[in-house]
């Protein structure tokens, strides 16, 4: 765990860090668009009849009721995890860790 | 033992316990009183704030609201959990690493302004405001149900056990609370919906029910979803699985909720109590999933419970009618008018009124509300030849439907509805009053600090020590509570229940965009920011005020788009306007732009705290 603790961070790793960040909030929010909005409310006459159905629901009805909320649990499991492993990546720590 | 005994027991301990804690736990400094001295741990900062998003109206209501909209109640459903995924991965982690309590302090720190911070100030008095009216009303309703009592004394006493322990024990007293109070619901929550999941379904995984096959009753069984299909279409309802709103207001309202939520002030304070932005992040997934328990529970009890009001009290004489009936007659949560004489229930879909409206009312009042004679009138004007309770309304025969039913009953008559042991309707009541009362404590809180903290001490009265300043919050907390019982005894009509929808579209259209702004565009300064948020809200406001309370009609919606859903557009104007106004003014000074790197990094580094000093004007 030790490994490259800055002694500051410098503006050029701040803004390496920041881009990397937004990468991956804005696959999170991608992801987050298509299971709420497009499933469940734009595409979901689309999905109802040609979706295999999620047990005898319709994957539209499911994905609006069930669905997107199974999936929003599981992207911020997933965002914690990304953005926990590239603090640790470029050299940002917790402070436990020092 | 007697129903009220159960209550009584169930609502006792829990009280006990609530109070306890609070006590325990109570703050001695400033930090403690808005952060609980930032310590808290993710798990249990994740069920408080659970419990602290999750109010009276959402426990008791939205399954209702569900169940009589089928599937455009899922508005409320993705509208709710997913304004925390905004809510986590673009506000949080960025406003916790700020630093200071509260986010009119962000704001006005960010901003480099006064005035920002006094209308952050003025929108979070208002959203808190009109929250806690709403919830004070609710544990008015539910004491005054239970013991017996008026609702003017329910609400006092539900105001004095609240300022208690969110005036005396501040965040940390609450954190502790909401924990407990988060079991309680979740429990109370929880538990009816599996047993009737059994009893419909024979699964006891009441998500797993609800896309299964009904099996109650028939040799045959049928998928769930058709079944009530069926029982929707065959008294003149559209399909369950199907919509009524049209794409555009379904998807305006969702995403007002989303940023509505990712806005709310007494929910983005939760996370400043937590150690550091790792802890942030771990707490927000504990919270989504807390909230999930409940939230993916309630399309089961809302489709469960719309199939046993149908089933079991459709062409049903009143005479052989369930109990639960004539148990929620006398509370005013369902009426029954014989229309036709025959002694017979008869539920019907939205017939056509003589106006030619869609019209399923069934009496002739302003706000479709059960009305009854006063209690010592002549006892032929109480019950009818049926023994049904009579109204003091006329009924409305341009329609035959005969039955009104409130969408509270749906979570609160589930377990008598499925016949459950009368310790789940008490553990069901004690949910119910956790929720309203932890909504409210953390909403006071917020409504505290931003008069001490942001009012008081950075704009009226800078030289006011830590000790004179939770003295304020605790003053401004006893008067807000005076103010919201006030209003919860003598609610402004139909106010209460619109101003939720309004709450949201005000966060939306001024907090969300001004937060995400002041984190992702560095070069936003105040100019932009304070016009933005004006605009935002100024846009919203007067939209809603429009049409629902000067009379404007749905013909006249702005692309079709619901008052309930105006916030999201009001977002966007708060964002052009924005940008438009800062393309015009000049970039914000050095500093500023500094404490925005400070805060996009997820770590303190030497000399940080040098970089923003105290910025007043």
């Amino acid at each position: 765990m030790s490994k490259n603790i800055p002694s500051g961070p410098s503006p050029d790793q701040d803004s390496r860090y920041w881009k990397k960040n937004i990468t991956v909030l804005s696959c999170i929010l991608v992801i987050w668009f298509i299971v709420s909005f497009g499933c469940g409310i734009l595409f979901r006459d689309w999905l109802d009849v040609h979706f295999p159905k999620v047990g005898n629901a319709p994957f539209g009805f499911w994905m609006a009721q069930q669905g997107s909320i199974i999936c929003f649990v599981l992207l911020l499991i997933a965002y914690s995890f990304l953005m926990n492993r590239l603090d640790e990546r470029s050299g940002y720590q917790s402070p436990e860790h020092h | 033992m007697t129903q009220d005994t159960w209550n009584f027991i169930f609502i006792g301990i829990s009280f006990a316990l609530y109070i306890g804690i609070a006590f325990k736990s109570r703050a001695g400094s400033t930090k403690e009183y808005y952060t609980a001295g930032g310590g808290v741990s993710p798990l249990a900062n994740g069920m408080a704030t659970a419990a602290d998003w999750m109010s009276a109206a959402t426990f008791i209501s939205m399954a209702g609201v569900v169940a009589s909209s089928g599937y455009d109640g899922s508005r409320f459903l993705m509208g709710w959990t997913g304004g925390f995924v905004l809510l986590t991965v673009l506000m949080v982690p960025f406003l916790r690493k700020f630093g200071k309590s509260t986010v009119p302090d962000f704001i006005g720190d960010r901003f480099y302004s006064k005035t920002a911070r006094f209308v952050a100030v003025l929108c979070a008095i208002f959203i808190c405001m009109t929250y806690i009216m709403g919830q004070m009303r609710g544990v008015g309703v539910v004491f005054s149900q239970l013991f017996g009592i008026g609702i003017p004394l329910g609400v006092i006493i539900g105001a004095s056990i609240v300022f208690l322990y969110a005036g005396l024990g501040g965040m940390k007293g609450i954190t502790y609370t909401q924990v407990a109070q988060y079991s309680v619901m979740a429990f109370a929550y929880t538990i009816p919906a599996v047993f009737i999941a059994i009893l419909l379904t024979n699964n006891f995984i009441p998500q797993l029910g609800l896309i299964g096959n009904y099996t109650q009753g028939d040799a045959t069984p049928v998928p769930f979803l058709e079944k009530l299909n069926n029982i929707n279409t065959s008294i003149g309802f559209s399909k369950y699985t199907d919509g009524s709103l049209s794409k555009i207001d379904m998807f305006c309202i969702t995403a007002a909720l989303m940023c509505g939520t990712a806005g709310l002030p007494h929910v983005i304070v939760r996370f400043f109590t937590v150690k550091d932005v790792k802890a942030v992040r771990k707490s927000a997934c504990w919270t989504l999933a807390f909230i999930a328990v409940i939230y993916l529970t309630a399309p089961t009890i809302g489709a469960f419970s719309r199939v046993n009001l149908i089933e079991k009290l459709n062409n049903t004489a009143y005479s052989e009618a369930p109990a639960w009936l004539a148990e929620y007659e006398t509370t005013g949560q369902m009426a029954w008018v014989d229309k036709n004489n025959d002694g017979i229930i008869n539920i019907h879909g939205p017939a056509t009124s003589s106006a030619g409206k869609p019209n399923n009312n069934v009496f002739v009042s302003d706000n479709g509300k059960p009305k009854y004679p006063p209690a010592d009138a002549d006892e032929s004007l109480q019950k009818g030849q049926h023994g049904e309770r009579l109204l003091a309304l006329k009924p409305d025969m341009t329609n035959p439907n005969e039955l009104y039913f409130g969408t509270d009953i749906m979570v609160m008559a589930n377990p008598s509805m499925a016949g459950l042991p009368k310790w789940v309707i008490a553990l069901l009541m004690a949910g119910c009053i956790a929720a309203a009362l932890s909504t409210a404590a953390g909403l006071l809180l917020v409504l505290s600090t931003s008069i001490s903290h942001d009012l008081m001490k950075n704009i009226i009265k800078p030289d006011l020590s830590d000790r004179e300043e939770v003295n304020y919050a605790r003053i401004a907390s006893f008067v807000a509570l005076g103010v919201a019982t006030y209003f919860g005894i003598n609610p402004p009509s139909a106010f209460i229940a619109k101003t939720v929808a309004f709450a949201f579209g005000l966060a939306a259209s001024s907090f969300f965009p001004t937060l995400l702004m002041g984190i992702f565009n560095k070069r936003m300064n105040k100019e932009g920011a304070v016009s933005g948020m004006v605009c935002g809200i100024l846009f919203t406001i007067s939209y809603i005020i429009y049409f629902q309370f000067l009379g404007g009609t749905k013909d006249q919606w702005f692309l079709g788009i619901s008052p309930e859903g105006i916030g999201f557009v009001g977002m966007l104007v708060n964002f052009a306007i924005a940008l438009v106004v800062r393309f015009f003014t000049p970039a914000p000074p050095e500093h500023i732009q500094h404490m925005v790197d400070r805060i996009r990094r997820p770590v303190s580094a030497p000399g940080d705290e040098n970089d923003t000093p105290p910025v007043v004007h």
